[in-house]
C-alpha cells in the first residue's frame, strides 16, 4: 500500500476549515490563537453563515487576524474593535459580526468600547483571547497580569499596590443586563478544544437569534512572553491562570451561573 | 414644483441634509456647539423616514470608530463634534484616510486651546487642512459660509468622500452652527443600494475573495507603495476639487481673504468700504484644502493688498502668503477666544494696515 491508496476520500477524517487561508500563521509556535482561529472558522463554515459574517480584527499578536481568516474583514484602531463592531452591526443588523481581541486590547486601552457595546447590549460576539501579557510589543504587563508575574514592564513581579489587580472582564461585564452569554474557556487539550467549540458555536447562535452580546473568553498561553517551553507554559497556564480565571460559563441564557 | 423653504439652525441644517442625502447612519456624542445636530436626528427619527441609524456613542472614540466600521462596509455614515471632540477623532480619522473609507465628519468649531470656551472660534484650520492625526494624509475640507450651505454641503461632502474613498471635513463654526437661516431644502435621496464588491466587507460570497479594511501593512515597500496611491490620489483632489466663491474682485484694489463666518462679517465690511470708496473684494475659499491657491496668485498680481480675517491668530494666512509670493502684501487680522469680529472692527484694521499711512 502507497500513499495514492491512503489518500482517498472515503479515509479522509480530518481537514482544515476552507475559512482558513493558505498564509502561514504568524503565531509562536505552541500558542493557542491558531487553534482560537480554526474553531471559529470551523463553526462559521458548519454553520454556513460566510456570506453573512463580518469579523473585526484588533491590535496585539492577532491584528493580522485577518490574513488567516477567510471572511470579509477589518482591522481595528487598538482597543475600538467593539465600537467598530458597533457601526457594522447597527448597519448590518441580519450580518453575523464578531470581534477577536486580546487582553491588553479588551481590558486595557478598549476597556470603555468593552463595557459600552456590552452595555448596549450589541448583538455581536466578542472573543477574548486572554494570555495575562502583552505579546506582541514584548511581553509587558497587561492588565490581566497575575500577582507577582515577571513581565518587562514588572521584572520583579506584579505588585498589587502600586501596580493594580489583575482584572476578571468577563465577569466583570457579564454583571451587564446586555450581555445574554459570556463563558471562560481554554484551548490547550482536546477536551478544552471540543468544549470551547461549543461555545463558540452557543455564541454565534445567541447572535442568530438577536438576544444580545455574546463573549467567549479563551484563557491562552503566551510560551514566548512566559518564557516557558510550550508544555510547560500549558502546565503553568493550568496551575496559575486557572485557579484565577476558572474556565466554564458564567452567564447563559441571560441569567449569571457564576458570581463572583 | 413649490420651493421647500424652512428656518433652521446651521446645526439642524446638517441633520436634516444627512437624512435627505440618503445617509445610512450617524454616531455621535454630545458636546457643545453641535449638540443639536444629534437632537435634531433623534427627534426627527430617521429610522422611520429613510431607515437611517442614529446611535449616541460612548465617546467621540467611539464614535468615529463606528464610523469607521460601517464606512467599510460602503454605507453612507458621519459623525459631527466640535474642537475638542475633534481632536480625540484624530486617531479614527487617520485610520479612516489610511484605509480609504469615505465617511463625512462635521467640525462646529469652538474656541481652544484645551477646553477653550463653548464660543465660535476657527483656530482649527491648522488641524484640519495640514493633516491632523498622524501620518501623511489629507482631506477634503469644505467650509460653509451659510445654513443653506451647511445643508448642501452634507450632500456634496458624501459625493467626494465616495468618489476618492477618502473622508471628508466640514469645517464650520459654532456661529453657523447656531445662527438661523432660510434654507431651500432638496427632495430625499435614496439610500444607498449598492456596495462595492471590490472593496467593502459585506461577507464574502462565492464568487470573491474576502475583502479586508485595514490601514496596517508590515513590509515597509508596500506600505510605501500604499502612500504614494494615497498622494496621487491626494493630487487629483487638488486638480479637480478646488472651490472658492469671489466677490467684488473684478475692480478690487484690496482683498479680503476669509471663509465660513468671517467670510459673512468681510462681505458686509467690504460693502462699508465700498460706501468711503475703496475698492475692497473678497475671495472665499469653500474647499480650504485643497486650497484656491491658483485664482488667488492669479488676482495677487493687481492687488496692493490682502488682509486675512480668521477667528484665530492667523493660520489660513500661511497659504494665503504661500499661494501669492512674496510681492503681495498680505496681513492678518483676527479675534480668538471665542470673541468675533464686527464688520466696522474688520474694516477699521484694514484701513490701519493698508489706507492710513
Amino acid at each position: 500500500m502507497d500513499i495514492k491508496d491512503i489518500i482517498k476520500p472515503e479515509n479522509l477524517v480530518y481537514q482544515k476549515s476552507s475559512l482558513l487561508t493558505d498564509k502561514i500563521f504568524s503565531y509562536c509556535p505552541g500558542c493557542g490563537h491558531g487553534t482560537a482561529h480554526r474553531i471559529i472558522m470551523e463553526v462559521i463554515e458548519e454553520m454556513g453563515i460566510v456570506a453573512d459574517t463580518i469579523g473585526v480584527a484588533s491590535v496585539g499578536c492577532s491584528v493580522l487576524a485577518y490574513d488567516f481568516m477567510n471572511v470579509d474583514m477589518t482591522g481595528a484602531a487598538h482597543g475600538r474593535a467593539p465600537a467598530v463592531a458597533t457601526g457594522i452591526k447597527r448597519c448590518w443588523p441580519d450580518k453575523f459580526v464578531f470581534t477577536y481581541q486580546g487582553d491588553g486590547d479588551l481590558a486595557a486601552i478598549g476597556t470603555a468600547e468593552t463595557i459600552h457595546a456590552c452595555n448596549r447590549g450589541e448583538n455581536i460576539t466578542i472573543f477574548f483571547i486572554n494570555n495575562g501579557i502583552y505579546g506582541m510589543t514584548g511581553g509587558q504587563m497587561a492588565p490581566t497580569t497575575l500577582e507577582g508575574m515577571k513581565t518587562s514592564t514588572s521584572p520583579y513581579g506584579r505588585v498589587l499596590s502600586t501596580m493594580g489587580h489583575p482584572i476578571r472582564m468577563t465577569e466583570l461585564v457579564a454583571h451587564l443586563p446586555g450581555v445574554y452569554y459570556a463563558t471562560r474557556q481554554s484551548v490547550h487539550s482536546p477536551r478544552n478544544v471540543r468544549r470551547a467549540k461549543k461555545a463558540v458555536r452557543a455564541a454565534f447562535e445567541v447572535q442568530k437569534e438577536k438576544k444580545g452580546l455574546s463573549l467567549v473568553e479563551i484563557v491562552s498561553n503566551c510560551n514566548s512572553g512566559w518564557k516557558l517551553e510550550p508544555v510547560k507554559a500549558n502546565e503553568w497556564m493550568e496551575q496559575n491562570m486557572f485557579p484565577f480565571y476558572p474556565l466554564g460559563d458564567i452567564k447563559v441564557d441571560g441569567k449569571l451561573v457564576v458570581n463572583q | 414644483m413649490m420651493k421647500e423653504l424652512r428656518l433652521m439652525k446651521g446645526n439642524e441644517a446638517i441633520a436634516e441634509g444627512a437624512i435627505r442625502a440618503g445617509a445610512d447612519g450617524y454616531f455621535g456624542y454630545p458636546i457643545t456647539p453641535q449638540s443639536e445636530v444629534m437632537e435634531y436626528l433623534m427627534a426627527e427619527q430617521p429610522e422611520k423616514r429613510t431607515g437611517m441609524v442614529v446611535l449616541q456613542a460612548e465617546s467621540e472614540l467611539a464614535a468615529i470608530n463606528m464610523v469607521y466600521g460601517a464606512a467599510g462596509t460602503g454605507k453612507r455614515v458621519m459623525t459631527s463634534s466640535s474642537s475638542p471632540g475633534i481632536s480625540l477623532m484624530q486617531e479614527g480619522i487617520s485610520y479612516c484616510a489610511g484605509s480609504e473609507l469615505p465617511c463625512l465628519i462635521v467640525n462646529v468649531v469652538r474656541g481652544g486651546p484645551g477646553l477653550g470656551t463653548i464660543q465660535p472660534s476657527q483656530a482649527d484650520y491648522f488641524q484640519s487642512t495640514k493633516g491632523g492625526g498622524h501620518g501623511d494624509y489629507r482631506l477634503p475640507v469644505l467650509a460653509p459660509a451659510s445654513v443653506q450651505e451647511m445643508f448642501d454641503f452634507v450632500f456634496l461632502g458624501f459625493d467626494l468622500a465616495f468618489k476618492y474613498r477618502n473622508p471628508v471635513l466640514i469645517l464650520s463654526d459654532g456661529l453657523i452652527g447656531q445662527m438661523m437661516e432660510k434654507v431651500e431644502l432638496c427632495e430625499q435621496r435614496p439610500r444607498n443600494a449598492e456596495f462595492d464588491p471590490g472593496w467593502t466587507i459585506t461577507g464574502r460570497t462565492p464568487d470573491r475573495e474576502h475583502n479586508i479594511i485595514t490601514s496596517l501593512d508590515l513590509d515597509s515597500a508596500r506600505q510605501e507603495r500604499h502612500n504614494q496611491h494615497l498622494q496621487e490620489k491626494y493630487g487629483k483632489i487638488q486638480a479637480d476639487e478646488v472651490r472658492f466663491e469671489e466677490l467684488s474682485t473684478e475692480d478690487a484694489e484690496y482683498l479680503f481673504v476669509a471663509y465660513g463666518s468671517s467670510a459673512r462679517i468681510c462681505q458686509k465690511a467690504m460693502q462699508l468700504a465700498r460706501e468711503k470708496g475703496i475698492k475692497l473684494g473678497l475671495l472665499r475659499p469653500i474647499t480650504l484644502w485643497p486650497f484656491p491657491a491658483k485664482p488667488l496668485a492669479a488676482l495677487a498680481p493687481r492687488i496692493k493688498g490682502i488682509l486675512c480675517v480668521e477667528q484665530s491668530a492667523g493660520q489660513m494666512i500661511e497659504d494665503v502668503r504661500l499661494s501669492v509670493g512674496s510681492g503681495t502684501r498680505v496681513e492678518h487680522f483676527g479675534r480668538m477666544g471665542g470673541m468675533i469680529p464686527s464688520p466696522e472692527e474688520v474694516l477699521e484694521n484694514f484701513e490701519k494696515f493698508f489706507i492710513r499711512k
